[in-house]
């Protein structure tokens, strides 16, 4: 984009919301076994902050990255999906048996803390496949 | 009363129907691409809105457990809700694959009427 | 001639769709066939077995794990197709202007 869409309403109400739209996606992940939340709607929370980013700051924005860039690192959350279940399965259980993850914890917590590492996974997936199709579709104007 | 009984029970699966229609309907009769993927957006919503009615019971809460609530009917179905929630997102990648189809499209022909596309495309 | 053939067809399946309608469960009904068979026994036991008290993070994570993988994957997927379509073509845009003017 050629042209930063922002005024000065829109780049100070931008500056004020962006943590708290960061944090609140944050705290989606990390509360989503305790409320409604998990991966997937942390992972639009903050692909949506990423995407707010570039429509008001265009070319100046802090969080840009290209779109080649967002693709790897959505790759890299597929990756860890797999990976964890992976894990479980490198100690003798079957893939993604949580209850057989090599962490020296009881039954309960290791299932805790399986679900926890694919919520992340899925969650960075979603928000860097977001990220990379605003910024291919925005992107060809440059 | 009959009518009234009626209208409870089944004017939510008559709505989805009429929202679901509006897919098929939209995306034969216009001619625009971008106007046939709204129709086609519109129908997944109603396809969404279906499983999420099924999932309902009366006086029931959130699919979450709550110290004091033991009764299997008070919690709401959880399997809908987890289906739908892939299906929301899965919708949103395949929208950005199709509108990314469509910008090719509008940079190759300069149009995405389907008629005009057509005559280009025999020139 | 297509379109009258299309109205028909969407006439067809407007009133098979109806005509359906009487046999799908009451709405809130407790005892609907998609509330009894495999839904209890995730609202019973899967705070005790994956330790999660909400039931749908329990079945979206723990057990139908596979599922999601196969959508992080299609995501993923849909992801790389957006990318490699519109990153490809910004390479060979001249070749695509001049094919618009022929």
């Amino acid at each position: 984009m050629k042209k930063v869409y922002g005024s000065i309403i829109l780049d100070t109400a931008f500056r004020y919301l962006i943590p708290f739209i960061l944090l609140y996606g944050v705290y989606v992940l990390l509360h989503g076994e305790y409320s409604p939340g998990g991966g997937f709607q942390a992972g639009a929370i903050l692909g949506i902050a990423f995407v707010l980013d570039g429509l008001v700051q265009g070319k100046k924005a802090i969080l840009r990255i290209t779109g080649e860039t967002a693709v790897i690192i959505a790759g890299i959350g597929t990756f860890l999906y797999c990976f964890v279940g992976i894990l479980s399965m490198l100690s003798g259980g079957n893939f993604l048996e949580y209850s057989l993850l090599p962490i020296p914890m009881n039954d309960v917590e290791k299932h805790v803390w399986g679900i926890l590492g694919i919520e992340t996974g899925v969650c960075i997936c979603v928000m860097f496949t977001i990220i990379a199709i605003f910024y291919a579709l925005v992107g060809k104007e440059e | 009363m009959i009518m009234e009984e009626v209208l409870s029970k089944f004017l939510i699966y008559w709505l989805i129907i009429i929202l679901f229609l509006v897919g098929p309907f939209g995306m034969i009769f216009s001619k625009n691409l971008m106007k046939k993927l709204m129709a086609m957006n519109v129908m997944q919503v109603a396809v969404i809105i279906f499983f999420l009615a099924l999932g309902q019971k009366a006086g029931a809460t959130i699919p979450i457990e709550t110290s004091g609530i033991a009764d299997i009917g008070k919690y709401i179905n959880p399997l809908p809700h987890a289906l739908m929630l892939t299906a929301i997102v899965v919708s949103l990648a395949t929208t950005g694959v199709t509108l990314s189809l469509l910008t090719l499209i509008q940079r190759n022909f300069g149009t995405l009427e389907e008629d005009e596309i057509m005559r280009r495309m025999e020139k | 001639m297509s379109r009258i053939l299309a109205s028909v067809a969407i006439v067809l399946m407007c009133l098979l769709l109806f005509s359906t309608t009487n046999g799908l469960p009451v709405l809130f009904d407790a005892n609907s066939p998609a509330s009894t068979h495999v839904t209890p026994r995730y609202i019973e036991k899967s705070h005790e077995e994956t330790g999660s008290p909400n039931f749908v993070t329990a079945v979206l994570a723990d057990y139908r794990g596979y599922d999601t993988l196969g959508e992080t994957t299609v995501i993923f997927t849909a992801g790389l197709a957006t990318a490699a379509l519109l990153m490809a073509s910004k390479k060979k845009s001249n070749r695509m202007k001049g094919g618009k003017d022929k």
